[in-house]
């Protein structure tokens, strides 16, 4: 079994699988998908109240959650949508220009 | 067992011997008797198969690759048109490595509109990735199908199937036929045990995931290589075939070629009809001989170019168009095999037969003084002609 952790863009064709088949679930996590972003969000983490509503508007599940509260943004899955930005009710996520949140 | 059947009767019998899984169906002439043959055995309880009626071609492919990727054996039954709107499908199925088994009966593709015989519906799916089989007779549709089980679900191949045959001349003409007893059948073609597939709960699947550039490229060279490798295991399915059933296949057959000099390469039904012209040129004298293409695709090249290297003229009949300028298929797809050859034959081509248009045994007869007069003279004329057609013109 060829698992997704152990192929990347240098394995030979001779390693992949067949029709690019993935034999396990969840294997998004490994891979960085947020290298197309060309607007990113900042989050300010003293104005965000944990309502929660950025989190399930996200479509690339990229607003972890821990304990009840939404930690800083996975940039590894964020494509810069803005759509957090404009759900959030307070000043806590703001979009900036290019692919670094600065 | 002996029995009379039509070449789509004979197809829907082997599919009642396999008792496949699932079948996704929906009509289309010529080939709308199989699955309403099929759907008399599911209603009958004479199969287990999910019997799956759908609104479209589209449709119908769709649920077989939905089903064989669930770990479900499945088959499906089309023509022309309805091959046509399977295309973009075509391609899922063989690209997400789906042994499907697809009965092709071969009609012309609209338009104009048309329901009889040619092989432009198969043809125009030739790249698509599957592994293409055509038949002569309804004895030939019927054991093509049982093959093609065993040889696109091996683990070296895992491509999918097309059989085709003759629409109407094949496919409606009722025939002798020996038929294998169902025991036989099952054994012959086994149970369907892919390794991995979506229901397998132990193991969650992704099938036919989107392939960024930095993957898509190997991706295809797996499955170029699967058809490569498919051209070995056409053979040995077919030599544990010859042991149940007593009938020899190849990749095409050679017919009275051991010293033809003169010969003829085409598919499918027409076959017969050169067979007969043959046998009259060889009694009249003359060193005739014909190759009749059975598997298309992969293409039996290096061993085409070996069963024509000692012959001096060849025609390759083509009975679809292809609308190139400059011959059908079968003609680009011969001319390329001989290509490595130190001394190789004349080779003309000759479109004929579109939307139903008859090919009698005078009208090989004449293909053959053509390349008589080729081999005699050296003078080639017109490398790509029409035959059949009403001209102004004496045509051969």
């Amino acid at each position: 079994m060829i698992y997704a952790k152990d192929i990347n863009e240098h394995t030979p064709w001779q390693d992949l699988t067949p029709g690019g088949e993935i034999y396990e679930p969840g294997t998004a996590r490994n891979f960085d998908t947020g290298a197309w972003r060309s607007n990113t969000p900042v989050f300010h983490a003293q104005a965000c109240k944990h309502c929660m509503l950025c989190v399930p508007f996200c479509p690339d599940s990229a607003i972890p959650v821990q304990d009840g509260k939404r930690l800083d943004f996975d940039y590894m899955h964020c494509k810069g949508c803005g759509i957090c930005e404009n759900v959030c009710p307070f000043p806590a996520i703001t979009m900036v220009t290019g692919g670094v949140a600065r | 067992m002996s029995s009379r059947l039509s070449g789509n009767e004979a197809v829907a019998y082997a599919m009642k011997q396999i008792n496949p899984d699932v079948m996704g169906a929906f009509p289309i002439t010529p080939s709308t008797e199989i699955p309403e043959y099929f759907a008399q055995y599911a209603a009958n309880g004479e199969v287990d198969t999910e019997f799956v009626t759908v609104e479209s071609e589209h449709s119908s492919m769709s649920v077989c690759i939905a089903a064989q990727a669930a770990g479900a054996r499945s088959v499906c039954a089309t023509s022309s048109c309805g091959l046509a709107l399977m295309y973009e499908l075509l391609y899922v199925a063989a690209s997400c490595r789906l042994p499907i088994a697809l009965a092709c009966v071969n009609r012309a593709l609209s338009g104009p509109i048309n329901i009889n015989n040619d092989h432009s519906d198969s043809m125009g799916a030739r790249d698509s990735g599957w592994i293409q089989i055509y038949a002569e007779n309804n004895q030939e549709a019927y054991d093509n199908f049982l093959m093609a089980m065993p040889i696109g679900e091996h683990l070296s191949v895992r491509l999918p199937v097309m059989t085709c045959m003759d629409g109407f001349i094949t496919s409606h003409a009722v025939e002798n036929i020996e038929l294998l007893e169902t025991e036989a059948v099952r054994r012959f073609i086994g149970e369907y045990n892919p390794e991995n597939y979506l229901l397998k709960k132990e193991n969650p699947l992704a099938v036919g995931p989107y392939d960024v550039s930095p993957y898509y490229m190997e991706h295809k060279v797996l499955e170029a290589e699967a058809m490569k490798a498919a051209k070995t295991r056409i053979l040995e399915v077919a030599a544990d075939f010859e042991k149940i059933s007593g009938r020899r296949y190849g990749l095409f057959e050679e017919y009275r070629m051991e010293d033809a000099e003169l010969a003829l390469v085409l598919i499918g039904s027409s076959a017969g009809t050169a067979k007969a012209a043959v046998d009259k040129l060889r009694e009249a004298g003359v060193k005739a001989g014909l190759v009749k293409i059975r598997v298309f695709r992969p293409f039996p090249g290096e061993e085409l170019a070996r069963a024509l290297a000692g012959t001096r003229a060849v025609a390759v009949m083509d009975k679809s168009e292809g609308f190139s300028a400059s011959g059908g298929p079968l003609f680009a797809e011969t001319r390329s095999a001989l290509y490595d050859l130190q001394e190789r034959p004349y080779m003309i081509n000759i479109v004929y037969g579109l939307g139903g248009r008859d090919v009698k045994t005078e009208d090989i007869e004449k293909v053959f003084a053509r390349l008589a007069a080729i081999a005699a003279t050296g003078e080639v004329g017109p490398l790509y002609t029409h035959m059949g057609q009403r001209s102004r013109e004496e045509i051969a």
